[in-house]
């Protein structure tokens, strides 16, 4: 068959002219000049670098963003505490038709973001005799209890937009003295160390503060303002003007488009995440198997702009 | 004896006139040849500077005026390192270079086009400013939506910045070195319609 | 910093076309990608003259 014949004499050693050609001298070259490129950009723009944000500066920038996060956090309706797997069981998570894959792998990392994120951190200082009174309160009284009251307190505090001077008097127990001790010692900047040791010295996992910082709306705010949000190509942008990772125009592109970009749809709006996953690895290894796809294997000969490559070979050898 | 199979073998398919030569095919006269050593050319400057970060700390260029430039150098070659392979993930597909037996030329590339983004990736999560803060919140949704999450938690840092400097570089090296052996070892592929007159028509 | 790392700290500015949108760095970087692939198709290589350096 000329098919066979044709592979294999492209797989054969070339037997054709050849020129002259010093690898090595080739290769020192590239990195020669790419290395005095990357240096020139390099001085004359320097790179991203925003400033990474503290616990202290949330609560001392948005200290009514902080306070009703906390607020959040012990009445179990923040992002992360009803977040599901891997954190909690809060939820199923996001599913792709009848696969809750998260929730398959299940809990492991576990996140209380009642003890993890307030009760804990405030237990590891001094606090005020209020606020030493309302942990006191707190710690001994049933879960049931304090679901209560931390959900009168979060709903009171949600029709006030978040003003705690305007909340009624209501059944909120020591929650507001448990957010006010909270923010005090964000402010004082003592809650960043706590969150992130857990009690230990040594620590290099920060997902309880993420997942913290992530409930409030500051964080969110300073994404916005960096137009770093999904929603807006975000995954494709950068700090500042440098640029930023154009390689994920295809993965960003799919947040943008309905049903993706809108979270109330069901089943994929709402599932965007999973199900956007799969589409790029679905493609991915498109990409990865490219000459085994028919139709796009022959777009090379149906479209010749190899002829540009191979254009004095073509002009010399009369094809 | 396994090592005499394995050095026939290597005799055979990657003799060192293959590995090191100094004649190439007449054909292989383009600049849209040069994107490979171009990209290679940038992930060596990656690896330099990314080696001189590694070696100073995970914070240094955040308060040294030479960890900011070295930082930058580390930034800007990725931007080459990709926009060169893109350059050269295109030229190879319009030449159709997978032809001749050199489908595993194609795949290993593609692969290692993957696996850079997967390490770049990495590379973002551990910049320890507001920039890894907030891809590391936003990324946590997409692999914990499939289960991948419970493994790879792109919050935890200690586990990203292992994976950026020693695991993932090592997979990407090996790859990329298996790459670049199968041209030299199998050759720069020759145009299309090369042999259309050995062949006798144009089909 | 970088000499002009001051204005490339600067809010980035963004090209707006529908739901589409694009910082105008990422947009230099695209457009320089396909610049580079069209030049490297178009412009001569040097040396490749016929039979110059050819063996047989």
């Amino acid at each position: 068959m000329k098919h066979d014949r044709r592979t294999e004499l492209e797989t054969a050693h070339w037997k054709g002219r050849t020129r002259p050609y010093d690898l090595i001298k080739e290769g020192v070259a590239a990195l020669v000049i790419i290395t005095v490129l990357v240096a020139a950009l390099s001085t004359l723009f320097g790179s991203p670098d925003d400033k990474q944000i503290t616990f202290k500066q949330w609560a001392v920038a948005a200290p009514a963003d902080f306070y009703a996060t906390t607020v959040q956090e012990l009445a179990g309706s923040s992002g992360s505490a009803g977040y599901g797997a891997p954190y909690n069981t809060a939820s199923d998570g996001v599913n792709l038709g009848p696969l809750h894959l998260a929730k398959l792998m299940g809990v492991t990392h576990p996140v209380d973001s009642v003890n993890d994120f307030v009760i804990t951190p405030l237990t590891t200082v001094v606090n005020t005799g209020p606020v030493a009174n309302a942990l006191k309160q707190w710690q001994s009284s049933d879960s049931k209890t304090q679901s209560t009251w931390a959900t009168n307190y979060d709903n009171a505090l949600t029709k006030v937009n978040q003003d705690a001077t305007k909340v009624p008097v209501g059944n909120y127990g020591p929650v507001p003295l448990l957010a006010q001790g909270l923010l005090s010692m964000a402010q004082a900047g003592s809650l960043d160390g706590a969150l992130l040791s857990q009690g230990n010295y040594f620590q290099s996992d920060n997902t309880k503060q993420t997942l913290f910082l992530g409930d409030g709306n500051y964080f969110n705010d300073q994404s916005t303002a960096s137009n770093l949000q999904g929603n807006t190509w975000g995954m494709m942008n950068e700090t500042g003007r440098y640029p930023g990772q154009a390689w994920l125009w295809l993965y960003s592109f799919w947040y943008q488009i309905p049903p993706f970009n809108n979270g109330d749809n069901h089943p994929f709006g709402a599932n965007a995440d999973a199900w956007i996953m799969l589409i790029m690895g679905a493609l991915s290894l498109g990409l990865i198997c490219m000459p085994l796809i028919p139709g796009i294997r022959s777009l090379p000969y149906k479209i010749p702009i190899h002829r540009l490559v191979w254009k004095n070979f073509y002009q010399e050898e009369n094809l | 004896m396994w090592v005499t199979r394995l050095r026939e073998s290597w005799q055979k398919n990657l003799p060192v006139e293959k590995l090191l030569p100094d004649t190439q095919p007449a054909y292989v006269a383009s600049w849209i040849y040069m994107f490979g050593v171009a990209t290679l050319a940038s992930l060596g400057v990656i690896i330099g500077s990314g080696l001189w970060l590694a070696f100073e700390g995970a914070s240094w260029y955040h308060y040294s005026n030479v960890g900011h430039f070295i930082n930058s150098m580390h930034f800007w070659s990725v931007q080459f390192f990709f926009v060169f392979m893109v350059v050269h993930l295109w030229g190879k597909f319009w030449m159709a270079a997978w032809r001749g037996r050199r489908l595993l030329t194609w795949i290993t590339g593609a692969i290692a086009f993957v696996a850079s983004i997967a390490t770049a990736f990495t590379g973002y999560l551990i910049q320890t400013n507001f920039d890894s803060q907030w891809i590391s919140y936003e990324a946590k949704d997409g692999f914990n939506s499939v289960g991948i999450g419970s493994k790879f938690n792109v919050t935890n840092f200690g586990q990203m910045i292992l994976l950026h400097v020693a695991f993932l570089p090592l997979v990407l090296g090996v790859i990329t070195v298996i790459h670049v052996l199968m041209v030299r070892a199998r050759g720069v592929v020759p145009p299309i319609d090369a042999f259309n007159k050995e062949l006798g028509d144009r089909s | 910093m970088g000499i002009f790392g001051h204005f490339m700290n600067l809010k980035a500015v963004y090209l707006h076309l529908g739901w589409f949108q694009i910082s105008i760095t990422n947009l230099i970087v695209i457009l320089g990608m396909l610049v580079l692939f069209g030049l490297a198709l178009v412009l001569p290589f040097p040396g490749n003259k016929s039979g110059k350096g050819g063996k047989k």
